[in-house]
């Protein structure tokens, strides 16, 4: 084991700041880190580039102390170390963001920040040290504000505050981008680099390529658990670092592209406006679009500016006012529960799968029932045809390639991407005349990410109409004819996706939403002036 | 700690079954303790509490006799459990379809049992129902928790059923005492078997099973009610109604615990006073959890607990023991079994090894 | 109105508020953690019962309500193994620690009976020192939630438990001292009951107080000072079913109105009812205060 950190050692120079040695986790099921070394340098932007599920979170958390490892070694600055739990960690120098961020709704900016100062001393005057490190760095923040009022990118600024307010060596960022508009990503790399240069490490955790190609100077790469390469991504193009994340030559994306689609619209949506249901949620403002067969519509833009309300208002668990106001096949379909809304063709996959698309507890017959039981007719006299439920299970696990054991495995039991896929499949199985899909690779493996890409294509292919709602913007333009971008509940005119640009889009994305960061925080500087 | 849980990827069938054993064996052994802490023999007390009500000719009759009433409610309440209604008002439904069934039988002592008890059995449904609707409108409607209202209306329903028993329906012929007069034998449930007070309600019971493990297993309805409680969300995805499965669940436990009402004081009892229930409602709420939440398990269920209440009643007279026993010990059983209950969905572990070269 | 009447009103709610204070403040700071212990009537009996054998046996009422608190708390401590350890469910392991409860208290206190203690020592005003102590424990408790670093760690774990153990918090921890903590406060409840409010020990004393205490939380919406609101307004709707039983009729524009006293004595448990439609009919600001983890088991990974 020695000898291992002693090679590690020698390709750095200096001593490195954390060097991790044959960390080892296992979970239920799965080996989550199967023998892995790491080692950052101190000042340096040192990323972990992997696939959904590859570890690196598992890896973070233990770094971090949040999870314990069942062997290997860490060495902090030198030193073996047990890290024994987050605020042993921070007291070494180690803050963290997370992916999906460590804050509370109901409390505000301030109590948020205090929660991850451990020392009382730390949280003396705390109001004016925010204020004095947003301003210093750019990042605007009202102490006063409850979380639930703030933007995505707000959110992650408190976590970047809370992080700096101790003075970090080693900054972790876990998938920190997934949630910034394109202008935002821009304003946290200039953060990221100021912080590197002023000698803080920074570990970025990332399936991104081009991000770690622009921000980041060494990578380690891991796959199914294990680190499978080391490189400097700056020297390597985009499809080389791909490759050795997914470990098999990439097939081009194939665009959905065939020219001109002809016939009439299956889905239109005219003036929806809709109230969220949701506590934090956002409230739909106006939206109209429409969707003919064979074509594909992609609906972009940052989590939580209406896209969950946007699918519950097409699916029918939230009907509309109007009548009218969603067509489904030229029925006016706005007051009609889910069940009627299928039963004229519309067929949905939400984002959320555990506990929302699937029950967890639940068989995948049983599932399958679930929502196919009105257009494959699984249910006689208000009893259950088990038989023919299961048969339909078992189709849909055969054509979909799902990974289990058969209809009667409980969803629990399967990994992510194999339960999307089967999700996906239950839709697509029932030969809808609309198909609603909302982040359907979000959390799933490259290999299961293309088998749902190429089925939603032959769907369309097929005539039917198909939206794809999704914060991805590398999925919406691998897949879509046209994008529509929808940011504080208002969704923009869908473009045809050869006339559409990243930039545009990205402002499109922040175009309502730039603004109410900046705002407050000025005035915040001043009263915390007065109260000075 | 020296163990932790880890989780399982599957939900343990093992454990799903085994754990009420393990619970109840705990029980016993836990039943001991407090009986040699209490100055007991404990073998002997266990002996008078699990054994010797089953040994009298009367005594295997008996058990089925208590059972019918706690597996009616057993059932309806685990319906409404599985889908995360929390009916544990069962009393005061019980205690309604009391009254309605015995007010009937009171108006009308002289029909013929043909059309009385019939009609009487219709009428515990409607009590327990109307008493269940509170809490159906008012969380439907206001929002309103059920477990809260749903308890305080049993307060009011013993309120309601003194009230009467001391004032109107009082037995002018009866000494003062707080009770109806006896009802006539024709509003008496048919005993089934000579020489034993089984009576048609026992029968009922076990058909309330048998339909209530149909409609769970096999039926759309019953389909709905699991989804409802496992993923509310989900089941808002396939477009199930939850007013109409909170309405459902009430309205199926309120009618089972009315009617559970009506046979025992027109069948054991035989009149209406103050004390109708030795808390029926609340011991089938332990009888749902030990059954499962499946109304199979629950006759299991019912059969157990109807022999804490023979064993509670055995303990008092041959060991001197006050009745509270019973309670005591079906809250252990309940708690032992949450317990054990963990070991479905996870596995107990030995202490973590420590992380090499730490 | 007689100012002698007045102030025995006023003593008499008091008297009656406080059990429903004592044990509501306690479990507002249980749920305000994330925990929901349906388990207050039981916990409130068994504090009741041990604080009045505690006291016929040492004379000591001190000892007495300290008996109660270390009952009650230990109550508490079962149910916080099952739901926080084993991860049971917490509804039904509430529901079973008042059955457990009921049947514990009558057990023990069966030879208690028609024994009469002398009651809690009045310190003023013509009250005893719990009076007193449960109005500054609403005042307390408001204060700790509200502005002390320990009370926001406590209302974190309550909002997310997941967040608060990512940053570090030991959640199961809090939650074990927030639960022991609404115990305690639930045995004090039961003490008042059978030491301050009855002097003398019955069978199911309580009389579904534990519930309306529960409904109280709902009713405050999970703030402090309105379960004293709460409290003393049910209080008075108690203290008057029992005036009106007392008075056996009351006259309305002068003419005398019987009214069955069972239908009085339902009056509270019909007011609880009102009063949570009331409050709850306002779904978002249920949602609003409600803290998001109530009832709901977690179990940190690794």
């Amino acid at each position: 084991m020695t000898g291992q950190a002693e090679t590690i050692k020698a390709t750095g120079t200096a001593v490195p700041l954390l060097s991790l040695t044959g960390i080892v986790k296992q979970f239920p099921g799965t080996l989550a880190n199967d023998h892995v070394d790491l080692t950052v340098l101190p000042g340096e932007i040192h990323a972990l580039l992997g696939e959904n599920g590859a570890g690196k979170s598992t890896l973070v958390k233990i770094i971090y102390g949040v999870l314990k490892p069942d062997a290997g070694e860490i060495r902090w600055q030198g030193q073996p170390i047990v890290v024994q739990n987050p605020n042993h960690a921070r007291r070494l120098g180690i803050g963290m963001v997370f992916q999906h961020f460590s804050l509370f709704e109901a409390l505000t900016v301030a109590e948020n920040i205090a929660l991850g100062l451990t020392d009382a001393a730390d949280r003396k005057g705390l109001r004016a040290r925010i204020v004095e490190i947003a301003r210093s760095y750019g990042l605007h923040l009202d102490p006063d504000r409850a979380v639930h009022d703030l933007s995505v990118g707000e959110r992650q600024r408190i976590e970047i505050v809370r992080c700096l307010l101790q003075k970090p060596k080693l900054l972790i960022m876990d998938e920190p981008t997934s949630v910034l508009t394109p202008q935002e990503v821009e304003r946290l790399f200039e953060t990221l680099r100021r912080l590197a240069k002023e000698g803080c490490a920074i570990l970025y955790i990332s399936h991104k390529l081009e991000e770690i190609r622009a921000l980041c100077e060494r990578a380690t790469v891991m796959r199914f658990g294990k680190v499978v390469a080391h490189c400097d991504p700056r020297q390597e193009t985009a499809k080389r670092l791909a490759e050795m994340m997914i470990g098999t030559e990439l097939k081009a994306a194939s665009h959905h592209a065939r020219g001109e689609v002809n016939g009439g619209p299956r889905l239109e949506v005219r003036a929806l406006s809709l109230k969220s249901e949701q506590q934090f949620g956002t409230d739909l403002k106006d939206i109209s679009f429409a969707v003919k067969g064979g074509e594909i519509l992609g609906i972009g833009g940052i989590a939580g500016n209406g896209q969950a309300e946007l699918m519950a208002a097409l699916s029918g668990e939230m009907p509309a006012a109007a009548p009218d106001a969603i067509v489904i096949d030229g029925v006016a379909a706005g007051r009609l529960g889910p069940r009627e809304r299928r039963a004229l063709g519309g067929c949905f996959v939400p984002e959320e799968r555990n506990g929302h698309g699937a029950v967890r507890d639940m068989s995948l017959s049983e599932n399958a029932f679930l929502s196919g039981h009105v257009r494959r007719a699984l249910a006689r006299n208000g009893l259950i045809n088990s038989g023919k439920t299961a048969r339909f299970a078992d189709d849909v696990i055969r054509s979909f390639d799902v990974r289990t054991t058969g209809p009667s495995a409980e969803a629990r039991s399967l990994s992510g991407g194999n339960l999307q896929k089967f999700l996906v499949g239950r839709e697509v199985k029932q030969s809808p005349s609309v198909l609603v899909v909302c982040q359907p690779t979000w959390g799933v493996d490259a290999g299961a990410a293309a088998a749902i890409h190429q089925a939603l294509i032959d769907l369309a292919d097929n005539g039917t109409a198909v939206v794809v709602i999704s914060q991805d913007l590398d999925e919406i333009f691998a897949l879509a004819d046209r994008i529509a971008v929808i940011a504080e509940g208002r969704l923009s005119q869908a473009m045809p996706i050869g006339e559409a640009s990243i930039e545009q889009i990205g402002l499109l994305m922040g175009g309502t939403h730039g603004a109410p960061g900046e705002s407050p925080a000025a005035s915040v500087e001043g009263r915390d002036a007065a109260s000075a | 700690m020296l163990l932790r849980l880890e989780p399982r990827g599957q939900r343990s069938r093992l454990w799903t079954y085994a754990s009420p054993l393990l619970a109840l064996a705990l029980t016993v052994v836990t039943a001991a303790v407090i009986f040699a802490m209490l100055g007991k023999d404990p073998l002997q007390s266990l002996y008078v509490f699990l054994i010797s009500p089953l040994t009298s000719a009367t005594g295997l009759p008996e058990l089925f006799v208590k059972a019918a009433p706690l597996i009616l409610i057993g059932v309806g309440l685990s319906l409404g459990f599985r889908a995360n209604v929390w009916n544990i008002g069962a009393e005061g439904q019980y205690t309604l379809g009391a009254i309605f069934a015995g007010g009937l039988a009171l108006s009308y002592p002289e029909a013929p049992a043909i059309l009385l008890i019939p009609a009487m059995m219709l009428l515990g449904i409607l009590g327990g129902m109307t008493w269940a609707a509170i809490p159906a409108y008012l969380r439907t409607r206001w929002n309103a928790n059920e477990i809260l209202t749903s308890l305080m209306l049993t307060y009011v329903a013993q309120l309601l059923l003194i009230y009467l028993v001391t004032g109107p329906w009082r037995d002018p012929d009866g000494y003062g005492f707080p009770q109806t007069a006896l009802f006539s034998s024709s509003a008496t449930p048919p005993i089934l078997f000579e020489g034993t007070r089984v009576h048609l309600g026992v029968v009922v019971a076990f058909l309330a099973a048998i339909v209530g493990w149909i409609v769970l297993t096999r039926s759309v309805i019953g389909f709905q009610l699991r989804v409802l409680g496992q993923a509310p969300r989900a089941a808002r995805f396939a477009g199930f109604s939850q007013e109409r499965l909170v309405w459902l669940s009430l309205m199926v436990g309120g009618g089972l615990a009315g009617l559970a009402g009506m046979f025992e004081v027109a069948g054991p009892v035989g009149q209406l006073t103050p004390s109708i229930s030795p808390g029926y409602g609340f011991t089938a709420i332990i009888v749902a959890f030990l059954g499962r939440l499946h109304p199979i398990g629950v006759i299991f269920g019912g059969l157990i607990l109807a022999l804490s209440y023979l064993g509670g009643e055995a303990a008092q007279i041959d060991l001197g023991m006050p009745n509270a026993v019973t309670g005591i010990f079906q809250g252990i059983l309940l708690f032992f079994l949450l317990a054990c209950d963990v070991l479905i969905l996870y596995r107990l572990r030995g202490p973590r090894p420590l992380a090499g070269g730490a | 109105m007689d100012q002698a009447i007045i102030i025995s009103f006023v003593l008499s709610v008091m008297t009656a508020s406080t059990p429903l204070l004592l044990a509501a403040t306690g479990e507002l700071v249980t749920e305000k953690s994330g925990v929901l212990n349906l388990g207050v009537e039981g916990m409130m009996l068994v504090g009741a019962i041990v604080g009045f054998a505690t006291t016929v046996h040492t004379g000591s009422a001190l000892l007495g309500v300290l008996a109660a608190l270390l009952a009650g708390a230990a109550m508490a401590l079962i149910f916080a193994i099952l739901t926080l350890t084993f991860l049971a469910n917490q509804v039904a392991t509430g529901l079973a620690l008042t059955i457990f409860g009921t049947g514990l208290s009558a057990l023990v206190g069966a030879s208690y009976v028609g024994t009469a203690v002398e009651g809690l020592p009045k310190v003023l005003f013509g009250h005893d020192a719990l009076v007193y102590l449960s109005l500054i424990a609403v005042f307390a408790v408001a204060w700790f939630l509200r502005r002390s670093h320990r009370g926001l760690v406590l209302r974190a774990v309550g909002d997310s438990h997941d967040a608060a153990h990512a940053i570090g918090y030991p959640v199961v921890l809090i939650r074990y001292l927030a639960t022991l903590f609404g115990g305690a406060m639930c045995g004090l409840a039961g003490a008042y009951m059978s030491l301050a409010y009855a002097t003398s020990w019955a069978e199911n004393m309580t009389a579904g107080r534990g519930w309306i205490a529960l409904a109280l939380v709902v009713f405050a919406t999970w703030r402090p000072i309105w379960l004293l609101v709460g409290a003393y307004l049910f209080g008075g709707i108690m203290y008057g079913s029992l005036a009106i039983q007392a008075a056996g009729a009351i006259s309305l524009f002068g003419y005398p109105l019987v009214v069955p006293s069972q239908l009085v004595s339902a009056l509270p448990y019909v007011a609880t009812i009102a009063v949570l439609v009331a409050i709850s009919r306002d779904r978002a600001k249920i949602r609003m205060n409600a803290p998001a983890c109530l009832g709901r088991s977690f179990h940190a990974a690794g």
